[in-house]
């Protein structure tokens, strides 16, 4: 596996034996042993991920929030200091070049965290659409990135002496130390479990895994994050979302300033908001014996209506369940649907997501 | 090179199936390599009993958390049982891939494609030559 990045964690990974495997540009552990005993620790104690892997795209200057403003879905002017959103960038035509969260560093600070594989197009992306002023830098290489996620991570993080953890809520980070390492802690995931994503330098970050991982959090690799996700219907952007879906098809419109505007792609989202999507995001269950895996095709009394976008086994429900695309109709929980597996259709319903809540 | 339970009473074909001759015929599963490879096992689908496999046909899937493997024919025979308790407890193949994580049971069509799989000795190289490929 050659020309594939490391993040600084990958000689730990190594050391416990994961298995690795390419993912956007790095080499990164699907899985230390069993990926449902690190989904069941995630939902019912507490996991570590490493997403070092993905960027962070900082702006600093007296334009960065009108900058991230116009970039961004979401409302910034009104995000308060120490608080995150989640947001789309939308190119012109309303499609999403990548979903993001944003946090306000300072008054006149912000950064993105954004997708491994997108870090290079979104770069671009902000430095065409930014003024100098808003002083636009790529800090993914210098910055690590640790996902402590599940019920027992405040205790985790509290025996380690971090403190005020019960007033953090969901969406709120705070500069840091812990351990003696500067750090950045933000209560945030993509698993639906509560836990903490924690921006360190890329020097620290091996320490800090050693310490949390002694502190009970059992590593966990991308196929956990990946079915973590899925129960949580979160989307993944290659799979639900991508340069050509509009955030109406999947389900984002809580995340769009439609009536403020002001953002790239606004006009067409609103044209879009006006004649109503063409097909919408739906997540649905098996009913019959039968796995669901992306690019499998949906069906209903024969003819074909959508495609699977994300699908595989819930380790907590102990059922398959999956995401697609189907048209508005029939996105409704209770619609029956067919999964065409190897060619034959299998029953599946669509139901109300989350999954596991 | 990882640490494989291969054994010396087995035959594998360079699918990863194992193969135990015995009175009535033959039984395969899959290898310690290839369960230690899928991880965790969600589902099996087998033939159903009385169908006839010629050597390397597909006969079924067997799918992890992550990934959709196919199944193939070890050697031509017809399936005179499959194990039906890997449609509740797949997880059987991971737990004990040479007992309670067998697949079917098949006849002998032809003895020398018996005696043409490997043995543990080439089945280990074969193993290790995919490992130094990196596949």
């Amino acid at each position: 596996m050659t020309g594939l990045q490391h993040t600084p964690l990958h000689r730990i990974h190594i050391a416990l034996g994961a298995r690795m495997v390419p993912f956007a540009g790095f080499e990164m552990p699907v899985q230390y042993d069993s990926i449902k005993e690190e989904h069941t620790a995630v939902r019912q104690k507490a996991g570590l991920f490493d997403v070092s892997h993905m960027g962070q795209i900082h702006f600093a200057g007296p334009e960065a929030v009108t900058a991230v403003e116009r970039l961004v879905t979401c409302k910034v002017a009104s995000l308060r200091v120490g608080r995150v959103r989640y947001g789309l960038l939308c190119n012109e035509e309303g499609g999403i070049v990548d979903d993001v969260t944003v946090y306000r560093a300072a008054e006149d600070e912000l950064f993105l965290c954004v997708n491994a594989a997108n870090v290079e197009k979104d770069y671009r992306w902000c430095v065409r659409h930014a003024t100098k002023a808003a002083g636009v830098r790529n800090r993914s290489a210098e910055t690590a990135l640790l996902a402590l996620q599940g019920p027992d991570s405040s205790r985790i993080l509290e025996s380690l002496g971090a403190t005020a953890l019960p007033e953090m809520r969901r969406f709120q980070f705070t500069e840091t130390e812990l351990t003696g390492v500067k750090l950045l802690l933000s209560r945030t995931g993509y698993t639906g479990s509560d836990g903490f994503e924690i921006f360190v330098q890329a020097e620290a970050a091996q320490g800090l895994w050693k310490a949390l991982t002694g502190a009970g959090a059992r590593p966990c690799g991308l196929g956990a994050r990946d079915t973590l996700r899925l129960e949580a219907a979160l989307p993944l952007y290659g799979h639900e979302l991508d340069d050509s879906t509009s955030p109406l098809e999947a389900r984002l419109e809580r995340f769009v300033k439609l009536k403020e505007g002001g953002f790239i792609g606004a006009e067409a989202i609103r044209a879009r908001a006006e004649t109503g999507p063409s097909r919408l995001l739906a997540g649905f269950e098996m009913l019959e014996r039968g796995i669901a895996r992306e690019g499998y095709p949906i069906a209903r009394s024969g003819q074909p209506v959508g495609v699977v976008s994300s699908g595989g086994p819930s380790p907590t429900l102990g059922k398959s369940i999956g995401l697609g695309y189907v048209p508005p109709a029939l996105a409704e929980p209770g619609q029956a649907l067919d999964i065409v597996i190897r060619g034959k259709p299998v029953a599946a319903r669509v139901v109300e997501t989350p999954f596991v809540r | 090179m990882g640490n494989y339970d291969i054994r010396n009473d087995l035959r594998y074909s360079k699918e990863d199936e194992w193969v135990r001759s015995e009175a009535k015929g033959v039984t395969i599963g899959i290898s310690d390599y290839a369960q230690q490879q899928l991880g965790d096992v969600v589902f099996v689908e087998l033939p159903e009993v009385g169908r006839i496999l010629e050597k390397g046909e597909p006969l079924g899937v067997i799918e992890s958390v992550k990934t959709v493997a196919d199944l193939f024919a070890p050697i031509s025979g017809e399936v005179l049982e499959a194990n039906s308790g890997l449609g509740e407890g797949p997880e059987a193949i991971n737990d004990d891939c040479y007992g309670e994580g067998w697949m079917l049971v098949l006849s002998v069509a032809d003895a020398s494609e018996v005696e043409a799989l490997l043995d543990r000795a080439g089945y280990l190289q074969h193993i290790k030559d995919r490992e130094d490929q990196g596949t």
